[in-house]
Parts: C-alpha cells; structure tokens; sequence
C-alpha cells in the first residue's frame, strides 16, 4: 500500500491506460445490461447537493448523479474519471486536469473545465469541510477541457479531494444562475454528469434514479435503474432484504441484523469500501475539566477500558481494532502506538500514582458520560463503563440525552467529561483527523471540533508539515509522529471501528469495495441472472 | 336561532383553542436545548462556526424567540406552515402528501377494532362465565398489553418474514402493475399488517366497553318485555340492546381518535407507512420545528372534528340528546 500511494504523489504526470476507463474492464467482458437495484438505507437526504452538504445520505445518491475529476480504487490509488490525465506539478501547487471531451450534464449540455472551476469554488466557499480546498486561490481554464487548480501552498489532500463524494461537478449553466445556492430548487431535482439520472424524490420514502443513456463512458453504466428505499426500522430492513425485495443495504451497524442476514444463502456480507470513510468509535475525554486534565488518569481510563470485550460481546464480532486517530486500511494508520491493552493493574498504580487514593465508599472520583442518542452500540459501550471503571475505583454515571441537538449541544459546548462518539475520517487526514487535535480548532458551540480542548504545540507543528508535506514516506513519517504523541497524551481513547456492513444479494457483481464504497458510482455493478 | 348560537360559539371555541395549541406547541419545542443547526452539522459530519451561524440566519433562529413567534404566527394565519429544515420542503406541502395514508391507516384501523371489538363484547356478554368469553377476553387483553412496535415486529417476522404472505414496508410497490384495480389492491395488501398492529390495542377496550355496557342493558326490563314478546335473540341483541349500549362506545371511538393518532407513529415507522406518524418521528429526531410544529396543528384540527362528529353521532344514535341541544 506505501508504494502504492507513493506513485500517486511522486509521479508527476498520470496518463490514463489505453481505454478511458481502464481498470477491471476484463471482469465486465460479460457483464449484463439491465435490470433495476432495490437499495435500502436508513438515511434520508435533506436534498441531493453534495457540492454544499456533506453526509452520507446526500453522498451516495450524488455520487450516482453527479461525476467527479477522479474517482479511487481499492489501494488508494486515483482512477481517471471525468479527468483522463492529469498532473500535479513539482512544487505541488497546482494540478492541471485534462478532461474528457465527451461528458455531457443531463440536460445535454457538454461538461467544460468552466463547470469545473465553478464547482470547485462552490464547494471552498460552502462546503463544512473547510480543510479540504482552503489553500486553492484560483482555477484557470485554458481551454474547455483543461482546468488548472491553483494554490498558495503545496496540498497533497487536493487529489483525494477530486473524489466523487468531495467534489460533483454540477453544471454551472444550471447552480451557476444567481439563485441562493442553500436553497437551489436544482438542489431537490439534481442535474449533473454521472451513470444515473435523477427521476424522482419521495421525502421519507424513496429516491429513483434511471441509466444515463448518454454517459461518457462507453456501454456503462450496466443497470437499468436504482431504486433508493428509504426505511428507518432496522428489523424490516433485515426481513426486505432477507425477502430479496432489497439488493443492496449500505452503512449497516447492527451486529445481531448482519449476523441473522449472513444465514441466509442469497446474501453475501462485506466489510470492505469504508477505508476513505474510516469511521472512528472512541471515549473523548474533556482535557480542562479535572481530573481528566491529568494524562495519567486518561491513560489510566485507557488502560481499563476492555476492548476486545466491546468487540466481542458488544458488536458480537464485527468491529475491529484502532490504535490511533487515523483510521485502519489507510496509509496513514498508526503502526507503533501503545495500544493499552486491557492492564487493571496498571490503570489502579496509575491512579494511585497520580494521588488519587480510593475513598471509603472504593471510589477515587466520579465522572458522566455521554453517548450520541440513537445508535444503540455507543449506548452500550457507555453502560458498560460504568461497571468496567468501577474496577479502577471510578464511579461512571451514564448521561443520556433525549435527542442529537442535545448532545451536540453538550459536547459542542464543552459542558461534559467524557463521550462515547463516531468521528469521521474522511480520506485525508487534513479533512476529517487535524479538526480533532488542532488547538487552532478548539471551537466552544462546534461538534467535532476539537471539543477535548487538547492543546499540544507539537502535534500543531507536527499537523501543519505534514497538511503541506508532498513526499509521501516523509509525509507517513509526519503522521506517525503524531500519533505516537495524541496515543500517548491520550485526549482520546481509541476503541473500534463503527462496523459498518455492505449487504448484497448474490447474484449482483462488482459491488463497490473501493476505498469509497457506496459513496463512488456504481456503474460497473450487474446482474449476473435477472 | 338557539342552533346558530350554538354554531358560533363551538366554532369560537376552536379559533381559541387552535390558537392555544399552537402558541404552546411553540414553545414546547423551544425550550429542548440545540436547534436543527445542529443536526445538519450532525448529518454533515461537522461544520464551522460560520456555517452554523449561517444556517441560523437563513431559518431565522438567531432572532429572539418572541420575535420568532411572532413571524410564525403570522405565516400561519396567511396559510402558510413554514419551510422544513430536514426536507427542504414547504411544511403544507410536506404534511398534505403523507395525510391521506395516516387517515387511511387510522380509519381502517378504527373501523377495524370498533365492528370486530363490538361484536366481541356483545358476544361475550349473551354468556359471561362461557369459556368463549374467557377465550375472547384472553385475546383481547393480550391484544392491549402487547407494545405496538414489538406486536409490530412479530407480526412482520410471521408473516413477512417466516410465511411471506405480505409486504413488509410502505403502501405500494414501487414495481406495481399499472391501472386502478391493480393499485386499490396493491394499497390493500400493504395495509393489512400496520392496519391489525395498530387496532389490536383499541380492540380490547372497545370489546371490555362493550361487553359491561351490554351486561348493563341485558339486564334491564326491556329487554325482558322483548324476549318476552319471543323476539329472536338476534334482534334483541343487535337492534334492542346494542343501540343503548352503543353510546359508550361511541364516546370512546371520539376520544380514541387522537390515541390512534398517537399509535399511527410507531405502527409507521415499523412498517415504513409513509404517513404523518412517521414523518413526525423523524422530525423530532431531526429537531425540524417547523415540521413538528405543522404536524400538531393538523393533528389537533382533525382530533376537534372528530370530536364534534362523535357529539353529532351521539345525536343520531340518542335523538334525547339532540333534544337538550
């Protein structure tokens, strides 16, 4: 996986192989054409503009919709998509993308680098993740099909930032006419330049999306429409697609559901295509308030914490381990960290040590939790504290909150000891692991900022090289560094991976296993019988 | 000229109350801390301080809460129910589409446990020590007792899941074949599973009400003087006795409705039913006020004119109280 991603930024110029889409063609020699893909999701998207919305509800109908500059394989590498080549010049600071020159919107409009450029800009200015096109100044367009990104700084995040859930290029004849952009009415009736066209968009129930006759690239995409199924109850997910009315369910985290459906023998179970998304299960601790802001009583709670229990029993085996703030499956993950191991005793000499004697009662001090309300997992990693740390001598009180806006508000506002939480990683770690550990990001009224308040000039410095670094091994090197210090100041203690399953019916083929997954186009999947 | 009188101030009655319902309903849902800023930054993975403050300004939020009020009252009295944060719709717009298969869930539902729970109770009550009607309040009871959304779940795994004879979620098939017929029918079957889930609790009650009202009325002369006329037992039952007893029945059904409303959002979200219950839930989850609060207003006008229909049923089935009026 290093050499892998070490081409991908030491090798200035890409071109694409002979065909515009060249990888895995052989697999599809035989591909069918048709039929229709009954997706389940739990999730319903406010609208389907991933320009100005991030989230996975918007992210995997849009990556249907719109295309991007580049899309990912499953090793990290970029893969021409609406660019057939492109390059990132030496010092790193601009990044020329040849287009194709048969992409056309919806509407039969052709994709210029002018949508490009607008696009782009759209998603700097509105987009949450600031981080991911804050060093772009400009984008130039040469010609139709050329488009320079310009930057005041080197920015190796910029090319995993040309994937499909990061950057849809949307039609600028369209988005571009003076109109709010948060409040497009093209924002509920999307047009864009990808294998499926939008139809229609029932709230709450489902979304259609039909084949794109004129896609640019050749004979794709395979099937004939998707059908996105809104369904919030988890139980008649499982029986729909156990039934075979559902074909495809993403982002799944019920452990008990994933094991009933891998009974069954017309559904295969996949963990792989969450690596860019990389989904984090922790304990954030709030490092002001005492005696959290002492690091031996964090590491101590570290040490105490049983993980291969929360694995096992809590997520009935399928999660897995993280050491570190990057997430498992990238480049960047952590490889030499402390990995606090379950160790009672070492966690009580902790204690001890620090000067926290257990009182009459066989407690040294008492701390809340909290958990984000609705996921079930995090409720139960919280309750299992309570009698976990009551083996250290810590009193753990469980704090629910009756609804999201509640603990957003809580955590976001600082007022709290400890949470149970997912984080996103997002690709980059400029994108979803600096906010957490910058102090510059400590943002009192912000979720998923850096809400621990930890405050390390180290890990800032550390940070900032390697956001800017464009040597790759030098750029790993940066990132381990700073992982060994965040593992070791223990701000954080890193628990799992969210277990998040792709569910599909067996007769389907080339399901997204992509570092993306769900959230890239799904115009190589197909039917093998119909 | 009494009847006029009568009219008006019922209908004064409702612009007071309606009122009532929605300045309360309004801060109701204004003093849960967090506001739907924060679940679109929850749904984004994130945001800055800007763009939460952006989002404020565009819903209006950052202004003072009276002033917030005052904007929505004033939208509502011109018709219109706001902008859902969550949907990106106009509210009016939102609740009207999903209104019909909550009224067609709560209708069928309700018809469903009055004649079934009726005849229950009236059965039941011809032999109150019959091992029938220990069987029958067995049933019923186990019936109310029963969660919707576990009795929900069973029902799906039996006969979805296990036997699958129904359709496990929302009304229609995306993939149904065209015309009329084939529609009426498709909506049908899909309504069968959420339709028993929801009446199996007010079934119960109706056939228990029933049954003590009929026990009462059975035993009065009457109904003696009837069967002494050698009247048939069925038309004692069902054209002497059942139209006395029916009154409480009817009280019931009136004060039912906004209960089975209650239901509709469990039973919903079990079955995917893309009706209000269901809608509702979701916009508490996502703190969408504007949509909450549309989903009150319109709740409460339908409970008020269940209300006055079951005082005018009352007229029809006791002609006494018509007279009092």
């Amino acid at each position: 996986m290093k050499t892998n991603f070490k081409s991908l930024l030491k090798v200035s110029i890409i071109v694409a192989a002979t065909s515009a889409m060249g990888f895995s063609i052989a697999a599809q020699a035989n591909a069918n054409k048709g039929g229709v893909l009954s997706w389940l999701t739990s999730a319903s998207p406010g609208h389907f503009n991933s320009a100005i919305r991030s989230g996975t509800a918007t992210g995997q109908p849009a990556a249907q919709i719109f295309a991007s500059p580049l899309r990912y394989d499953a090793e990290w590498n970029p893969q021409p998509y609406l660019a057939k080549s492109w390059k990132l010049s030496d010092d790193g600071r601009s990044l020329t993308l040849n287009l194709v020159d048969n992409a056309t919107f919806h509407d039969g409009q052709p994709v210029t680098s002018a949508d490009v450029a607008f696009s782009l800009m759209l998603v700097k200015a509105n987009h949450p993740f600031k981080t991911m096109f804050d060093p772009v100044t400009a984008v130039d367009t040469p010609d139709a099909h050329t488009a320079i990104i310009r930057m005041d700084q080197s920015h190796p995040a910029i090319l995993l930032a040309m994937s499909p859930g990061l950057l849809p290029i949307l039609p600028k004849h369209i988005y571009g006419d003076g109109q709010d952009i948060k409040t497009h009415p093209a924002n509920n009736q999307p047009v864009g330049s990808g294998p499926f066209k939008f139809v229609e968009y029932k709230a709450g129930e489902h979304i259609i999306l039909e084949r794109y006759e004129d896609f640019f690239i050749e004979g794709r995409p395979y099937l004939d429409k998707i059908v996105m199924r809104i369904i919030k109850d988890g139980a008649n997910r499982t029986i729909s697609m156990e039934r075979g009315e559902g074909h495809l369910l993403t982002f799944e985290d019920r452990a008990r559901d994933i094991n009933r459906m891998s009974k069954s023998d017309s559904l295969v179970i996949t963990d792989q295509g969450y690596a860019a998304i990389g989904p984090l299960t922790w304990l954030a601790f709030n490092t002001t308030r005492a005696p959290l802001d002492n690091k031996a009583v964090r590491q101590a709670i570290s040490y105490a914490v049983d993980k291969d229990f929360i694995i096992n029993a809590l997520m009935l085996g399928k999660g897995s381990h993280s050491n570190g703030p990057v997430a498992p499956g990238s480049p960047y993950t952590a490889s030499n960290v402390e990995t606090y191991g379950l160790d009672l005793d070492k966690a009580n000499a902790l204690l001890d040590a620090a000067g926290f004697a257990k009182g009459d009662d066989g407690y040294r001090f008492s701390l809340e939790v909290d958990f984000i309300p609705g996921l079930p997992l995090l409720k139960a990693v919280a309750e299992y504290l309570r009698p976990q740390l009551k083996k250290v001598g810590i009193k753990v009180t469980p704090r629910p909150s009756p609804d999201f806006p509640t603990w957003a508000k809580r955590v976001g506002g600082h007022d709290f000891d400890m949470t149970v939480d997912v984080v996103f990683n997002w690709g980059d770690p400029v994108i979803g692991v600096h906010r957490t550990y910058l102090s510059e990001n400590i943002r009192k009224g912000v979720i998923w900022s850096n809400t621990q308040s930890y405050s390390n000039a180290q890990v800032d410095a550390l940070l900032e090289q390697a956001g800017k670094e464009t040597d790759s091994a030098k750029r790993i090197a940066l990132y381990q560094e700073f992982q060994k210090i965040v593992v070791d100041d223990a701000p954080i203690s890193f628990i799992t991976t969210m277990p998040y399953h792709t569910v599909y019916n067996k007769d389907l083929r080339n399901l997204p296993t992509t570092i993306w997954g769900a959230m890239s186009p799904l115009d190589e999947v197909y039917w093998d019988k119909q | 000229m009494p009847r006029i009188k009568s009219i008006a101030k019922r209908s004064l009655n409702i612009v007071v109350l309606l009122s009532a319902v929605l300045i309360l309903n309004f801060f109701l849902l204004h003093l849960a801390p967090g506001d739907p800023a924060e679940v679109i930054a929850g749904d984004m993975g994130g945001a800055t301080l800007e763009l939460l403050a952006e989002i404020r300004t565009l819903y209006g939020l950052d202004l003072p809460l009276h002033e917030q009020l005052g904007n929505y009252l004033s939208r509502v009295i011109q018709g219109d129910l706001g902008y859902s944060y969550s949907y990106n719709l106009p509210v009016t717009e939102l609740i009207l589409g999903r209104l019909f298969p909550t009224l067609l869930l709560v209708l069928s539902a309700m018809f469903l446990s009055i004649t079934v729970g009726t005849l229950m109770g009236v059965l039941s009550a011809r032999k109150p020590n019959s091992l029938f009607s220990h069987v029958l309040t067995f049933v019923s009871l186990a019936g109310y007792s029963a969660p919707v959304f576990w009795s929900g779940i069973m029902l799906l795994i039996v006969f979805a899941s296990i036997w699958p004879i129904f359709p496990v979620s929302g009304m229609q098939d995306i993939f149904r074949d065209p015309g009329i017929i084939n529609n009426i029918l498709d909506i049908a079957v899909h309504l069968v599973l959420p339709v028993i889930t929801l009446s199996m609790i007010y079934l119960a009650q109706y056939s228990r009400l029933s049954r003590v009202s009929m026990m009462d009325v059975l035993g009065s002369d009457y109904i003696r003087t009837a069967r002494a006329k050698g009247l048939s037992e069925t038309t004692v039952l069902f054209k002497h006795a059942l139209r006395n007893a029916a009154l409480p029945v009817i009280t019931m059904a009136g004060l039912q409705f906004s209960n089975l409303f209650a239901g509709a959002v469990l039973v919903e979200t079990v079955f995917n039913w893309p009706g209000m219950g269901s809608l509702a839930f979701e916009s508490i989850l996502r703190r969408d006020s504007p949509t909450m609060l549309g989903i009150l207003f319109f709740s409460s006008l339908i409970v008020i004119m269940a209300n006055l229909l079951t005082d005018f049923a009352y007229g029809l089935v006791d002609p006494r109280i018509q007279k009092k009026d």
